[in-house]
Order: C-alpha cells, then structure tokens, then sequence
C-alpha cells in the first residue's frame, strides 16, 4: 500500500492525452489547435503542389507568367477596341493585368481548394490529420504563382511609366482578402464535391462567369452608382478593385464597396470552415 | 487501472449499402431519382429506407499498455473498419474508443507519396503526413535512407524506382515513427520475400521495444510471431479472444464451415473485386463427392466455381495451401501450365469453374486451409481469400500407420524403397 504510493510519487506520470472517439452530431468546434499541431502539414503539402505543378513542361514556372498575359492581351483587344471600356486615362495593358494578378490568384486557389478533397483522397482514406489542411495548403500554392506575376507587372509598370501610388502598402491586404475568399468559398465547393461530383463540372463555367461579374475587363465605375453595394457583395470586386486602387491609383479609394466585399468574405470563411468541420467526418467513406 | 491504452466500447460503423459500388452522385443521378421521385413516392411513401450494414457491430475490448494484440478475421469482418476508426479516419456510428497516448496508423505504407518528387522529397512529405515534426525527420533521416536501401537514388523521383525500391523508402519511412501506440494494417502483405522478412523484423522490434501495437494481418505466422493475444473477428463481432496459437488454431479450424464447400456471401467479396465474382470453394474425393475429410492415400479434386461479368486478360486463378499454422505448403495456378496460359490469354466473361486434382499420397494427416486467389500478374489482384476453407486429411492406409504414431511433417509420400544386403 504504501511502496505503491511512494512508487508513485517519485515518478510523477506527466498528464496523459486520453483521445475520446465518439460519434459526433450536429456542428463541430473548428479545433484550430490541432491545425496548430500539424501546422508542418500545411507548409509540406504547399510546398508539394509549388514542386510538383511544373514538373515535365518545356517552360516550366514561364506558364505561371504567359497564362496571365494571355489573357491581359485577349481582355485588352476585346474591351478596349470593341467594347471600349474606360480605364481611368490608365494604360489599357497594365490596367488589365492589376486586375489579372489578384483575379488569377483567386481563381487558381477557388479551383485547386475545390477539387482538393477528391484528389487527395488517398491520403484522407489513409491516415488522420486535420482535413482543413488540404484546402488550405491548395490555396496557399498559389502565391508563387503570384510573386512571379508581381514581378512582370512591376516591368510593365516601368515600361508604361506609372509609378505605384503611395497606398502600395495596403496590397498585402488585398491579397489577404483574395485567399480569404478563395478559401471560404473553395471549403465550401470542396466538402460539396466529396458528396455530389458535379461541383467539378460547374467549377470551369462558375470562374468564367465570376471573372466577367468581377471587374476585372472593365472598372466598377460603370457600374451606375446606386447599384455599386450590391455590385459589391461579389467579394472580388473589393479584392481587385482594391488591387488596382493600391497599385495604380484609380479614382477614389473603394471604401464603402470593400467594406461589403471584406464583410461577405469572411461570412464565406467562416460558414465554409464550419460546414466543411461538419461534412467531414464523413469525407472517408464519400471519396 | 492506469496501463489501460485502448478501451473500445460497444463500437459500431454502419455503412449504407450501396454507397460503395456506387461510387457517387452525379446531377445525372439526381436528374433521373428525380424523374423517379413521384412513382417512387406513390409506391413507398415518404421514408426512404436505406439499406445498411454494419460493418462492425457492438466490439468492445481493451488493450494495455506494452501489449501486442493480433486481430484476425475474413475477408469484410471487420479489420479494417476497426482500424479506421481507432487511427481516426473515420468516425463510430455507435459507441466509443478511449485512446490513451500518440498514436500512429500504418494502414498502408507511403501515404502522399508523389511519382514526380524525389525520395528524400517523399521522406519529408511522407514524414509530415504521418505527424512527424520536420525536426524528427531531419534527426533520422540518415536512418530512414539507411534502412530503405535505397541512398543511390535517393535523389531520383521515385516515379522511377521499381516497385520493390518504392515499398522499401515508404516502409522506411513508416518504420520511423515513435507513436506510443501503434496501428497497423496488413502492410507486409505487399513486396517480395526479402521486403517481408526487413519488415517483420522490424515489428517485432517495435512490439519488444514495450509499445502498444494493434496488428491486423491475413499472415498467420507473422500474427504467431508477433503478438501474444489475439481477437477474432466475426461479421462485424468479436467472437474470440485468446492468446494468440489459440485464436489463430480456432479462426483456422472451427471459424469455418466443415461441410467441404464454401460458399461466398456477398459481404466478403469487395467491390473492387468486380469483374471477377467468387462463388464457391469444394473439395472432393475420388467419387466426387463433396467431403470435409479426404484420404491421404487418394487424390483430392479441388474446384473453384466463380464468374467473370466480362473478359480479363491474363487471369490466373490459384490456390494456396496452408497448414493451420498459417505456414503455406504451396501455391498453383490453373495457367501455370503453358499451354494453358497460352490458350486462356483472355478469359470471356462466363460462369466457369477451375479444377485441379492433388494426387494421393502427398499430405500428411492433419488440418489444412485452402485460400484462393485470382489476379494478373504484376498488373492487378482482384480478389484473395488466404483462409477460405479448411479439410481434414485422414491417415488411413498410409506409409508407416501400421506404427501407430503421429508422423512428423506436412507431406507423406509413399517413396520406394530399396533394401540391400551388401556382400561383405
């Protein structure tokens, strides 16, 4: 009786984690300390989709590059000689291409982050960790896309002698704001996906339709004034009118517009963490 | 009342049937159900009742700390659904698992594994994936490398290794863990013998090194060596649980049917054995009928009746022989012979059935376990049953039974003897 007590207290047993597994019901905590734990994951599996996204092409990261001036190129010949679109006495190129930087950040993201249950679903059938990782890291792999985008538009930016404004700092913030959305609405699409596979299908012509809903072609400014709030609650008109605003100083700030955007971007993050936190314990036997 | 490391309770899954040769919903699904939903509605009312199955039904078991527990069962018992759960892949229907400790699940080996990185890559990434901290894996990595075998082409993208190159890294890998318990599917099921044998000395490193293990294996000698206790699993339930020469002398001898003839049922055939469709396993004496116990002085015929719902190129269908302590005595393909193999290149789809005749005066008296097994080489496996049925091999009229005692060895041949006197 006693040497057990004395035995005891001489190894002093460190405070054990018991792991409790139950069925669960209704709407799941966010458990971000696990995210926390595994916060490696995320930095490996960004780092996996950065390695492996350009592997065996002839241009390598050079597509990270002729993709956006593709589509800079088409958007500037059908909006600026056929449409004839503002642009705020800026230089068609590079009014577009701000608008290309963070638009293709989002899209990229909104598009990996959707389908990335299902292609990772090897891993979800095999071995536990927090499943917010694998959006989450999807969305994540697109910044150097984006760095490397950044660059050419700095190029450009001396080539057309526009200097930034002195709001360039606020950029970040933007970008911020574009992965927010991207990664609320893509946890949304890729919880949706595991359990109806159309979500794979509607995603090409969804991003086609956001990018001529976003003013990415053209300016919120012809938007008539009294619609611009509602024109607003697409989250990426205060992304990438912002971006531009930041960059290349159109018109006034975008106050108001941002607000609504910011606000209906976290609703996004925060209702698409939850939802996907309740679909997916079911994930392993949907996929 | 603190070594407890696993106390599972009244643990249940439930799968709605279906779901998985269905695979998923498309909008077409929907369109069409829709189309369907009024005439349905009509004949079924409002409820819609799935069909469901229980996977594993009302397990409850504990396992203490530093022990070594094998869990065996057929095809579709259970194993694996356990498995998931206790290494949190998917969730209990009913029930409860208390886990007491790290764990770390092995139920497969190179998880995330990418063809297009190299292997130290893939050692980092598979690393992670498996909850090592970057530190952990940068400290071992010479190990891991060491043990993989692989140093040469350590900066080759493992989408150029041969397979065998490949189990080795990831199992490298796996073999590095320090969970305090440990959970572990059939993973040495895979590799050549050379793989299986690094790999099993690597387990019951780990099983001596005082770690918790949970082991489900279809390998009854690697169970045997391994663990000191086993469950047996039983449709979803825990039928027995004894030390482990045991549970594996009943899961092989009395876990089965001693009619002569197996019978599949449908929840031991996964779907992704599809085209190829099992139907039943005979054994039969030289009168053809169908027998638990067969001379060991006659031939025995063996047959395999099954259905193929389309053509397969390359099918080999066998047989593995075991005695019932899981050693295999041997293994036989029905297009081992090469006129066969050539004649059966492709197999129309078809109900067929596969024969083969063991001669007489081969087996020893005694127990034995048949299992099938039909694939492609190299290619695909499209379904295995190590431990399908069990027959009884009696002795009578055999070489040396006029001595009455219990003859060592598997076989019996009856060899010709010579005796000579030599002239001196």
């Amino acid at each position: 009786m006693t040497q057990t007590s004395i035995q005891s207290a001489s190894t002093p047993k460190k405070q054990e984690e018991v792991l409790l597994l139950q069925p669960s019901h209704g709407w799941a905590s966010l458990n971000l300390r696990d995210l926390w734990l595994y916060r490696e994951l995320i930095y490996f599996l960004t780092w996996r989709d950065i390695k492996v996204r350009y592997k065996q092409t002839l241009l390598g990261a050079g597509w990270a590059i002729i993709q956006p001036l593709i589509n800079m190129v088409v958007l500037t010949v059908i909006f600026g000689n056929f449409a004839k679109m503002p642009t705020g006495g800026i230089p068609r190129p590079i009014f577009t291409f701000a608008a290309l930087l963070p638009w293709g950040l989002f899209s990229k993201a909104l598009s990996d982050a959707g389908r990335s249950i299902l292609s990772n679903r090897s891993m979800i059938t095999k071995v536990y960790f927090p499943r917010l990782i694998i959006p989450l890291s999807s969305v994540l792999g697109g910044v150097v896309d984006f760095l490397i985008q950044f660059v050419i538009m700095l190029l450009m930016m001396l080539y057309f002698h526009t200097p930034p404004t002195t709001a360039v700092w606020t950029l970040p913030l933007f970008l911020l704001l574009a992965l927010i959305t991207a990664l609320g609405f893509g946890l949304w699409l890729s919880a949706l996906n595991a359990l109806y596979r159309d979500v794979g299908y509607v995603l090409p012509f969804l991003t086609q339709l956001w990018l001529l809903a976003s003013p990415v072609a053209y300016s919120a400014s012809v938007v008539p004034e009294q619609w611009r709030l509602v024109y607003a609650l697409n989250p990426m008109v205060g992304v990438v009118e912002g971006f531009r605003w930041a960059l290349l100083g159109t018109q006034e700030a975008p106050g108001p517009m941002l607000a609504v955007s910011a606000g209906i971007s976290i609703i996004l993050l925060v209702t698409g963490m939850y939802y996907f936190r309740r679909m997916e314990r079911s994930f392993a036997d949907m996929v | 009342m603190n070594d407890i490391a696993i106390r599972v309770e009244d643990l249940g899954k439930q799968y709605i049937i279906g779901a998985q040769t269905e695979r998923y919903h498309t909008l077409r699904d929907s369109l069409t159900d829709m189309v369907k939903w009024p005439a349905q509605l009509i004949r079924k009312g409002f409820s819609s009742p799935k069909e469901t199955i229980w996977a594993l039904d009302g397990i409850s078991f504990e396992v203490h700390k530093g022990e070594v527990l094998g869990v065996v069962g057929r095809n579709g018992a259970g194993k694996s659904t356990l498995l998931k759960i206790l290494s949190r892949v998917t969730e209990p229907s009913r029930g409860y698992a208390e886990i007491h400790g790290r764990v770390g699940s092995l139920l497969e080996v190179g998880t995330g594994f990418h063809p297009e990185l190299t292997g130290s890559e893939n050692i980092y990434l598979n690393g992670a994936i498996l909850g090592m901290k970057r530190s952990e894996i940068d400290r071992k990595f010479d190990e891991i490398v060491d043990f993989s075998g692989v140093e040469k082409f350590i900066d080759t993208p493992v989408k150029r290794y041969s397979s065998g190159m490949y189990l080795r890294l990831a199992f490298a890998v796996a073999a590095h863990m320090e969970p305090e318990i440990l959970v572990v599917d059939e993973v040495l099921a895979v590799g050549d013998a050379e793989f299986q044998r690094k790999c099993l000395g690597k387990m019951s490193e780990v099983a001596h090194e005082g770690r918790t293990v949970l082991f489900v294996s279809h390998n009854m000698s690697a169970i045997l060596r391994l663990t000191e206790e086993t469950i047996v699993l039983e449709k979803g339930k825990l039928i027995l649980r004894a030390p482990t020469s045991q549970a594996v002398d009943y899961y092989l001898t009395s876990g089965f049917a001693q009619t002569g003839e197996y019978y599949w049922p449908a929840a031991e055939i996964p779907a992704d054995a599809a085209p190829f469709h099992p139907i039943a396993l005979r054994v039969r004496n030289p009168q053809g009928l169908i027998v638990d116990t067969v001379r060991s002085v006659e031939p025995v015929t063996l047959e395999v009746e099954y259905q193929l719902d389309a053509p397969i190129t390359g099918l080999r269908l066998g047989i593995y022989l075991m005695t019932t302590h899981g050693e295999l005595i041997f293994t036989s393909f029905d297009t081992d012979d090469q006129e066969q193999f050539e004649r059966f290149g492709v197999r129309p789809a078809g109900h067929y059935l596969s024969r083969c005749a063991i001669p007489g005066d081969l087996l020893n008296e005694g127990r034995y376990v048949l299992g099938i097994n039909a694939s492609t080489f190299r290619v695909r496996r499209y379904f295995q049953d190590e431990h399908a049925m069990s027959f009884t091999v009696d002795g009578a009229g055999a070489p040396g039974m006029q001595w009455g005692e219990q003859r060592m060895g598997i076989v019996r041949p009856r060899l010709d003897w010579q005796i000579e006197e030599l002239q001196r």
